[in-house]
Order: structure tokens, then C-alpha cells, then sequence
């Protein structure tokens, strides 16, 4: 049933995994498939149509279609990579057998010598979220409005409360404004906001969009259509206080609660996740604990700035492509990075050394906005990276590179730790 | 315009569908109004989706009487009518020795009633087959005749065989008034025209009271009382029960249960608040605490952070606490199906023959000789084997694409609940036909597909598509273009 | 003449410093609250001529999407924006488009174009 044995089969057409075939192909690998559920590539950058990406990795500050096109026009003409769009990847196994559906073949399978799972995120609902109400029609993720409004040309309505300062949420505010909709709050559970500073300033301050932090919306009003909301105020536990509750009238709630990285295909195929990202545990490698399984993106942790995203990408393309040539072996880990209290998430969770000096970055989250810190990597009583950061927020991914130093320490666990207040 | 029927049945809930059922059995002209754009959008969409055996109501109730009648004529109607049901049998949990006794009382009530094999297990048995359940499990009343449904299939398959029989349905259809002459029915009002009938069949839900005073009949009145509901995700059912778990009832009713749905999913709930308005299904924190406490008395493990959606649904109670049924006491030609609160569902076929039995008394048809059992079976993608699958996908591309990736649904089969009798005109008409929308995402990657699937199909502009309800437009258009330069 | 105060949020890092201003008519008299002199140019920029980058869509016809997104060439008076959003709201234009293509050429005299964000192809029919 097998029609083919691919080096390199990639599982999403977004900017991770468009970057992942471009660095496979760069690193030898002669056959690349990318299968793609939409019917072109770029995944969600297409409805990202604001600006702000790429500096990093294109060096021009490009929109989202505009990097996706950017991302596209590098393999595009490589006989190596074939893309597959409208293609839906129903199964991926331990034997790295992907199953996949499309109109065209109908049910397909075949075989990647390595896997790179690039399928992005989605987005946190309602439901998981518990407010209360009716289920009326007006209630949406921002996304899923971002995509009416960016990509079909409808706007879901003209009175709109927004919950979550999320970028996605900021991002919306602005464009639903620039749309004629009046955008009456943004509402925030958190003491702070969990969007970038410029979107802060570029997308709310500069349209006078009042943002409620310490807030959520407790009630949701309208039967067949949303009528409006009660907001109040939490305490430090997030918990509604009676008695602070306020109604704003609005036809619409736009919902940017947070992303939650798309693991389904992964779980099925037995890839262990890690609790706290709800992406796959990866090593420096992003190659999961299925040898010869890679991940890249938002399927391993939610980042900030696809610029990220791409250079994690190009390290999962690389390694995919290194491994199905035969150039690399060894697996998931050696040994393990153990973070501090502070620090929410950090990326790779595993590192597996095979040669001295190596240079891995980490990605790491802190929990709470802190200022003047201190983040060190220690290998042991051993200091291998120190940085300071005049502010770190958790919705501001933070990269450390970190040399590996010599191999004889190895088997010792590493550990992230955060200072505050220097 | 007027038209004319012999039966009018007022109400698409799973009451009127069954009974539209039974009638196009005859011939007769029938036509069933319904004020929403789709089937069971009231107490039939929103209610714990479970076929009681029939050991709760007190013998001798009609509610009894149905229930046990009803259970039994499923279980023929679900090969006709491929219905989607699963026989799993259901436990009642004791926790003390009071409640113990309880089950015994119950099962002596049930067996009155006509529940065949009901059997008392104690606990070893109980935890044998519901590990997850409280250690303080004494023992269960266990009924193997219960199962659970999908309330929505259900009534819609009543619905489609009678639509292929020739009855007929309007939707968006609201009942507005009467014509009473001389005490007995003439002429149904709608918002749609009126309809010249002589019968009609009163399956209103909530609503029953005041359909019935509009034609002249005050004898009863209908109580909303609303039930709140989680539903969890999938993965969790390994986590808590296989099959429907009940407390021990008490004064309040069968109490707050923990049960897995048709489709995998596991619920926990209902809580019963007695309403003052019938239209309130929002669901309140004070009412999810409720039942995450009791559901933990019955499973202490609840996992809270797999929640995937909250609902409420509303039961129409009546002034009697029984079913109210037949003909009306004032109005000649007037027929109640009144007060169908929990086991209603249950009942409704039994419901239905009951009065589809008074009804030909009255109007002596003859049979329809052209009555044709079944329905066209659903094609549900993610259920077929794979050489099923590629056929498909071979005679319709359709079929080959994916719109719902959680639940694995196929644009073909959106297409195919869209333009099937009694079709999805709604996206969440759609979520209930095909399971698309109603994953972990909930609907978050397939709402905009599926509305441009309905627009596309149904030929109407992306703002005339609605999420359930008659006002329930969900997209508008962007400020106007050309216009807008000499605007300003 | 009274003097008047301004605060601003400084986008420059995580800091996000909040910048106090000082103004007599357009003279800024003071800045203080920032950490480092890249505040103080931004503070300067967002009080004597704020500039925006502006990105939209507008309508295509033919191609295989509703709506082109596009972006303005570089940032615009902050002023204009409103004003920009109106006119590229009548704007339709037909596929193919290439990303980078000009679809208004210096709107409303700013000195700027907008720009498509990405290639479009025709529909194939």
C-alpha cells in the first residue's frame, strides 16, 4: 500500500514547515514531500496580513502573506520538494507511515525516511474557557474572524468585545476599527497584557480601545445573537468579585484566550508530549522521542514571532535530512533541562551531545513579567551561558544560546534558573 | 396563501417528529411547523441523550407507561430507521446503606412498571465494570435495557421518513393564532399564511401552555426547568464511566449523572432550576460548580481541564408532573402531547402511537399502501473501511477532502446533510448532521468552511447563513466599496 | 502659553518604558521615564509627526481570492490613516497580481504607495 519512501515528509505548509523543506534540501535530502491541508501553503499567515514579520529571518520587515510568499519562493522551484495541498494527513505511525486523503489520490499512503510535524496550533474555544451564557451567534476566535474578515471579505459584526490581549486579539482590535466596527473593550484576566508592547501601543492606545486588565467576561447576553456581556473585576486568584461586575453591549465577542499546539496526529502515533507546552518533548534537534520523528514550530510550543519559528524549522529540516541520509544518529536525549519556578516553558526539553562546542538555543517563557533578570544555564555547579534581560514578559519568547562545552560532562542534567532584580 | 391538511402538528421536537412518523403512515395531508430554521432546537437538542429503561416513574403514570413501551419499540426502530443508538445498559449507584435500599425499592417499582431484567450488583461488580467509580460504591441497580442516543438523529430520522412518505415541514414556521368555530378547530394561523385543518397536534415543548390558550384550552400550564450540562473531550473516557452512571434519585429527580455520549464524549449533569423564562439556556458558574460536586460523589477523578463545552437545556414540566395527552378537554380537534420532560425522548414513539391511535379514531384514514420503511443511511467517512472510503472519494472528490479534522468530516458529507430530506440550513444543522464543528476545536478551523459550504449550496449571500436560531446571522458585509469615496 | 503632558509607551523593547512629555505648543520641553536614548528618539518621532505602517485589503476580481492583502511602501503620518483605509476600500482591481506590485500610487499625496503583500493568480476556469 505504499506507493512511496520519501527522505523528508512534512506535515504542514505553514512557515514551519515550508522552512523545514527548504533546510532539508539544503542539507541533501533529494526527496521532500510537504503535505498541506489547505489549498495553497502558508498556512495562518495568510490571514495575517499586518506587518512586523521577517526582520529576523528575511531581514525586511514583510506581512504574513508576504513572508509566506517568501518562505514559498525558496522551494518552489527545487525538483527535490513536492508539495501536496488539499491534502488532509488522516495518520501518522512509528513506522513512519503517514496516511493521507486528499480528492485527487484519495487515500495515500507513504513513507518518510524522517517525519517533520509542522501543523501548527489552534485556537483555545469558549467551552475550554467556561464562560458562562447562552451560545448565541456572534461569539468567534479572533481567528476564525481574522480569516472572514482578512480572507473572504465579511466582518462578523459591528459592536465588539474582545477577550484576551493576546497579539491575535490586538491585532483584531485594530483591524475590525480600521473596518468601521466600533471595538468597545478588550478585556484581560491577567494583571497584564499578554500581547507585544508595539501591538499594545500600535493597535489599542492609538484607537483609544479601552483594555481591562484583571477583568473577564462573567456572562454573555443575546439568544440568537449576542447582545452584550457583564465584565468584572478578578482577584489574584482570577475568581470573579461580586459586586465588580459591569454590562458593555456589544453584538460581538471575539475570543483570544490563547493557542494550544495541534497534537492529535502526534499523540495517535505515540510521541510523548510535555504537560506544559502540550507539544512534543524535543531535544536541541526538535527530534521527538520516535526517532526519525522531528517537529518545528507551533506544534512543539506556541511562539511569539515566526521568525522563531522558521529558525526552529531550519534546525528540524536539517537534522531530518542529516538523519535520513544516514549522517546523524542518536536519539532523543542524553540528558534533561530542568527549569526554575519562574520559568514556564523551555524548549528543548532534552539534549542529546554528540560533539564538543555545540551552540543550542533555548527558548524559554517566564511566568510572570519580571524586570533587570538574570538567566543562567548551568551544567552542574558549571556556568554555560548567563544572560540579562532589562524585562522579560511571558508572552515575549527569550532566546540564550548556550555552548555545549566538552562532551565529558554530558551526563549531567542541565538547569535554566532566572534571578530577578539585579 | 392558504393551505390546507388534515393533521397540523405544531412542534419539530423529537414529540412532533415521532408523531408526523406514525401519521404519514396514513393518508392523510400533514404538515408539521416549526419556528426555528431547523428540527430540535429546543429540549430535544439539550438533554442528557440517554433511553431510560423505565424504573423511575411511579407505576401506573403515564410517564411509566411510555417510557417502558417507548424503550422497547427503539429497539425495532433503530434497524429501520438506522438510528443511532447504543444499547448499553445503565447503573444507579448506591453510597450508603439507605440508598441501598433505595435500589431495591427501585427495582420493584421498575419491575411493576414492566422493566424486563433488571438486577441489583454489588460493589465488587459495579467497580468490575466502572473502575473509575467512587470507592464508596456499595453496590447499582443495573437496567441492561438503557442506552444512549443521539437525540437530534433520532427526531431528524422520524422527520425524513415522514418527508419521504409525503408529509410535509415548514420551517420558520410560528403559530400565531387560531380559529376556533362552535368549540372545534378550523384554521391555524402562522406567520407563514394559515393552514385550513380540523386536527392539530400540539407537541410545543416549553411552549405547549400557550399554543394550547391560544386556541382556547387553559386546563394546564407548562414550568420550564433547566438542566446544565459539561461535556469533555473524547480522550477522557477511559478516565471515567463506559456506560450511564446515576445516583441513587432523591425528592429532586434522578440527580446529577456521568454518562458517555453516542460519540465518544463523556457529559457530567443535569442540575434542575426551575425557570421563570422558557427561553433561558445560559449556562451559569453556580450551576457548573453544582454538578462538578455531585458528578465527584459518583467519579472523585473529574477532568476539568478536558472540558470542551458547557450547555443548558430546558424541560417542559407540566402542572401535573405526568405527560399530558390526547384530546383537548375544550377544544374539539385539539390533541396535547404536553408536559414531555424527562423520559420523554424515551417515550416518544410510544407517545406517538398513543395519539396517533385517538387521532384516526377521529379522522378514519385509510393506510398509505405507498409507505416506505428506512431513510437514506448517513455516510459517515470516518466509519468506513478503506476500500469504502476510496470508492467514494473515486465516484465524488467530495468526499476527499476534509473539512472538520477533528471529527474527520468530508465536505461531501456536509453537502450530503445540506441537500438530504429535511437538510442542514444552518451551520449548526450541519454540526448536528455530520459531527463537524463538534470536536476539541469546536469549530474554530471549519466554521468559515462550512458557512461558504452553505452559502455555496443553499445559493444564498455568506450573511444569510445563520448559527441555529431565526435571528442568528453571524457575518455581515464589509463597508460597502465604491461608495464609500463620495461618501465623505 | 500653558504647557501640556503627554505619556507615552515606549515599543522599543519589553521594557516598555513609560515616557513622560512635556510640551509648550509643539516644543517638547522635557522627556524623562525612559531608560535609554532610544526612548527618547521615539518619544520625539510620536510627538512631532507619528508614523504608522498601514496594512488592509482590498477587493480582486478573477483571482483566487476575494480580497489582496496589501501594505503600505513605508510607514505614513499617522493622520492619513482613517483616511487611506476609505480610499483603498473603493479600490478594485482585477488578477493576476504580483506582491510587491503598486495598487495606489502615492496615496493621497503622502508620498507613499501601497503595495500588494503577496502574489495572486488568476482563477483557472
Amino acid at each position: 500500500m505504499i506507493k512511496q519512501i520519501y527522505d523528508v515528509v512534512i506535515i504542514g505548509g505553514g512557515p514551519a514547515g515550508l522552512t523545514a523543506a527548504y533546510s532539508a534540501w539544503k542539507n541533501g535530502a533529494k526527496e521532500i514531500l510537504i503535505l498541506e491541508r489547505d489549498w495553497e501553503v502558508g498556512g495562518i499567515l495568510q490571514q495575517c496580513i499586518h506587518n512586523g514579520f521577517g526582520i529576523h529571518h528575511f531581514h525586511e520587515e514583510l506581512t504574513g502573506p508576504g513572508y509566506a510568499q517568501r518562505c514559498y519562493e525558496l522551494i518552489k522551484e527545487k525538483k527535490e520538494i513536492e508539495i501536496s495541498c488539499d491534502t488532509m494527513v488522516l495518520k501518522i505511525n512509528a513506522d513512519k507511515i503517514v496516511t493521507a486523503v486528499n480528492p485527487h489520490n484519495g487515500i495515500f499512503h507513504m513513507q518518510g525516511r524522517t517525519i517533520v510535524l509542522a501543523m501548527g496550533c489552534r485556537e483555545r474555544t469558549r467551552g475550554a474557557i467556561q464562560t458562562p451564557g447562552y451560545r448565541p451567534a456572534g461569539i468567534y476566535t479572533a481567528g476564525a474572524a481574522q480569516r472572514m474578515v482578512n480572507m473572504e471579505g465579511y466582518i462578523p459584526g459591528k459592536n465588539i468585545v474582545i477577550l484576551g490581549s493576546g497579539d491575535i486579539g490586538l491585532i483584531m482590535a485594530r483591524r475590525m476599527t480600521l473596518e468601521g466596527c466600533r471595538v468597545q473593550a478588550v478585556v484581560e484576566i491577567c494583571p497584564y497584557s499578554n500581547g507585544l508592547t508595539r501591538n499594545m501601543v500600535q493597535c489599542l492606545y492609538d484607537y483609544n480601545i479601552p483594555l481591562y486588565l484583571s477583568h473577564t467576561i462573567v456572562a454573555i447576553h443575546g439568544k440568537d445573537r449576542v447582545k452584550g456581556i457583564t465584565c468584572a473585576k478578578v482577584d489574584a486568584y482570577k475568581k470573579p468579585i461580586p459586586g465588580t461586575e459591569f454590562d458593555i453591549a456589544c453584538d460581538t465577542v471575539l475570543l483570544s484566550v490563547g493557542l494550544i499546539p495541534e497534537n492529535e496526529l502526534s499523540s495517535e502515533a505515540g510521541i510523548t508530549l510535555d504537560p506544559i507546552t502540550h507539544g512534543p518533548i524535543v531535544n536541541q534537534h526538535r527530534e521527538t522521542d520516535i526517532p526519525g520523528i522531528f517537529a518545528a514550530g507551533n506544534v512543539v510550543h506556541v511562539h511569539d514571532m515566526v521568525d522563531f519559528v522558521s529558525e526552529e524549522a531550519e534546525i528540524a529540516g536539517k537534522y531530518a535530512a542529516l538523519k535520513a541520509q544516514g549522517r546523524v544518529t542518536g536519539g532523543l536525549a542524553d540528558l534533561k533541562i530542568r527549569t526554575d519556578n519562574d520559568i514556564g516553558t523551555c524548549v528543548p526539553q532534552h539534549i542529546c551531545i554528540q560533539k564538543n562546542n555545540e551552540i543550542i538555543t533555548l527558548f524559554i517563557r517566564v511566568r510572570r513579567p519580571m524586570k533587570h533578570v538574570q538567566i543562567t544555564v548551568r551544567n552542574s555547579e558549571e556556568v554555560l551561558s548567563e544572560k540579562h534581560m532589562s524585562a522579560v514578559r511571558p508572552s515575549e519568547m527569550i532566546s540564550v544560546s548556550v555552548n555545549s562545552g566538552n562532551m565529558k560532562s554530558r551526563y549531567e542534567d542541565w538547569t535554566v534558573s532566572i534571578r530577578e532584580g539585579l | 396563501m392558504t393551505k390546507k391538511a388534515d393533521v397540523v402538528i405544531i412542534g419539530g421536537g423529537i414529540t412532533g417528529a415521532a408523531v408526523l412518523y406514525e401519521l404519514a403512515k396514513y393518508k392523510l395531508r400533514i404538515i408539521l411547523v416549526e419556528q426555528e430554521p431547523d428540527l430540535a432546537t429546543g429540549t430535544t437538542k439539550a438533554n442528557s441523550a440517554i433511553l431510560h429503561a423505565g424504573y423511575d416513574a411511579l407505576p401506573g403514570s403515564l410517564k411509566a407507561q411510555m417510557n417502558v413501551a417507548g424503550n422497547a419499540l427503539y429497539h425495532k426502530l433503530k434497524e429501520e430507521l438506522h438510528l443511532e443508538i447504543k444499547w448499553t445498559g445503565s447503573l444507579v449507584v448506591a453510597t450508603n446503606d439507605e440508598q441501598l435500599k433505595i435500589l431495591y425499592d427501585l427495582k420493584r417499582r421498575g419491575e411493576r412498571n414492566g422493566v424486563p431484567s433488571l438486577d441489583i450488583w454489588d460493589g465488587k461488580a459495579v467497580h468490575q465494570s466502572q473502575p473509575n467509580l467512587s470507592s464508596e460504591v456499595l453496590g447499582a441497580l443495573w437496567a441492561p435495557t438503557a442506552g444512549i442516543c443521539w437525540p437530534f438523529d433520532l427526531c431528524l430520522a422520524f422527520a425524513e421518513n415522514a418527508v419521504l412518505n409525503g408529509a410535509e415541514i415548514i420551517r420558520e414556521c410560528r403559530v400565531t393564532g387560531f380559529d376556533v368555530d362552535s368549540g372545534t378547530i378550523r384554521m391555524v394561523h402562522t406567520n407563514k399564511g394559515n393552514i385550513e385543518t380540523t386536527c392539530v397536534v400540539n407537541a410545543a415543548g416549553v411552549h405547549a401552555d400557550d399554543i394550547s390558550s391560544l386556541a382556547g384550552d387553559d386546563t394546564f400550564r407548562i414550568f420550564p426547568r433547566k438542566g446544565e450540562y459539561i461535556l469533555f473531550d473524547q480522550k477522557v473516557q477511559n478516565a471515567l464511566v463506559s456506560i450511564p452512571v446515576f445516583p441513587t434519585p432523591d425528592k429532586m429527580g434522578k440527580g446529577i449523572m456521568v454518562a458517555p455520549t453516542i460519540h465518544g464524549n463523556v457529559f457530567i449533569g443535569p442540575n434542575a432550576q426551575n425557570m421563570d423564562d422558557k427561553d433561558n439556556t445560559a449556562f451559569t458558574n453556580e450551576g457548573m460548580n453544582e454538578i462538578i460536586e455531585k458528578a465527584q460523589t459518583i467519579v472523585p477523578c473529574i477532568p476539568l481541564t478536558q472540558a470542551i463545552t458547557e450547555f443548558a437545556g430546558i424541560r417542559a414540566v407540566s402542572d401535573t408532573n405526568d405527560f399530558i395527552l390526547g384530546p383537548s378537554l375544550k377544544v374539539n380537534g385539539l390533541f396535547h402531547a404536553a408536559g414531555i420532560q424527562s423520559p420523554g425522548l424515551t417515550a416518544a414513539p410510544a407517545i406517538a402511537q398513543f395519539l396517533v391511535k385517538k387521532i384516526i379514531d377521529k379522522l378514519k384514514p385509510e393506510y398509505n399502501t405507498t409507505w416506505k420503511a428506512g431513510r437514506p443511511r448517513h455516510i459517515y467517512f470516518k466509519n468506513l473501511d478503506y476500500d469504502e472510503q476510496q470508492n467514494l472519494i473515486k465516484e465524488n472528490p467530495s468526499f476527499g477532502r476534509v473539512i472538520c479534522r477533528c471529527e474527520t468530516v468530508t465536505e461531501g458529507e456536509i453537502i450530503d446533510a445540506i441537500h438530504r430530506p429535511v437538510g442542514a440550513r444552518t451551520v449548526d444543522g450541519v454540526k448536528r448532521r455530520t459531527r463537524a464543528g463538534m470536536g476539541r476545536c469546536q469549530g474554530g478551523f471549519c466554521g468559515p468552511r462550512i458557512i461558504q459550504i452553505l452559502s455555496r449550496e443553499l445559493h444564498i449571500p455568506i450573511p444569510e447563513v445563520r448559527k441555529e436560531m431565526c435571528h442568528s446571522y453571524m457575518y455581515f458585509e464589509k463597508k460597502s466599496t465604491k461608495k464609500v469615496i463620495c461618501d465623505d | 502659553m500653558s504647557t501640556e503632558e503627554k505619556y507615552l509607551n515606549c515599543i522599543n523593547c519589553p521594557m516598555g518604558c513609560k515616557i513622560h512629555v512635556t510640551l509648550n505648543a509643539d516644543t517638547i520641553i522635557t522627556i524623562s521615564g525612559n531608560t535609554c536614548p532610544r526612548g527618547e528618539v521615539y518619544a520625539r518621532q510620536e510627538i512631532i509627526n507619528p508614523q504608522r505602517m498601514l496594512t488592509t485589503t482590498v477587493r480582486i476580481q478573477g483571482g483566487m481570492l476575494q480580497l489582496l492583502p496589501v501594505v503600505s511602501q513605508s510607514t505614513l503620518p499617522k493622520r492619513l490613516i482613517f483616511d487611506c483605509v476609505k480610499v483603498l476600500q473603493g479600490v478594485q482591481i482585477k488578477a493576476p497580481v504580483k506582491m510587491g506590485d503598486v495598487i495606489v500610487h502615492n496615496i493621497l499625496n503622502s508620498g507613499v504607495d501601497i503595495i500588494a503583500s503577496r502574489d495572486v493568480k488568476e482563477k483557472s476556469t
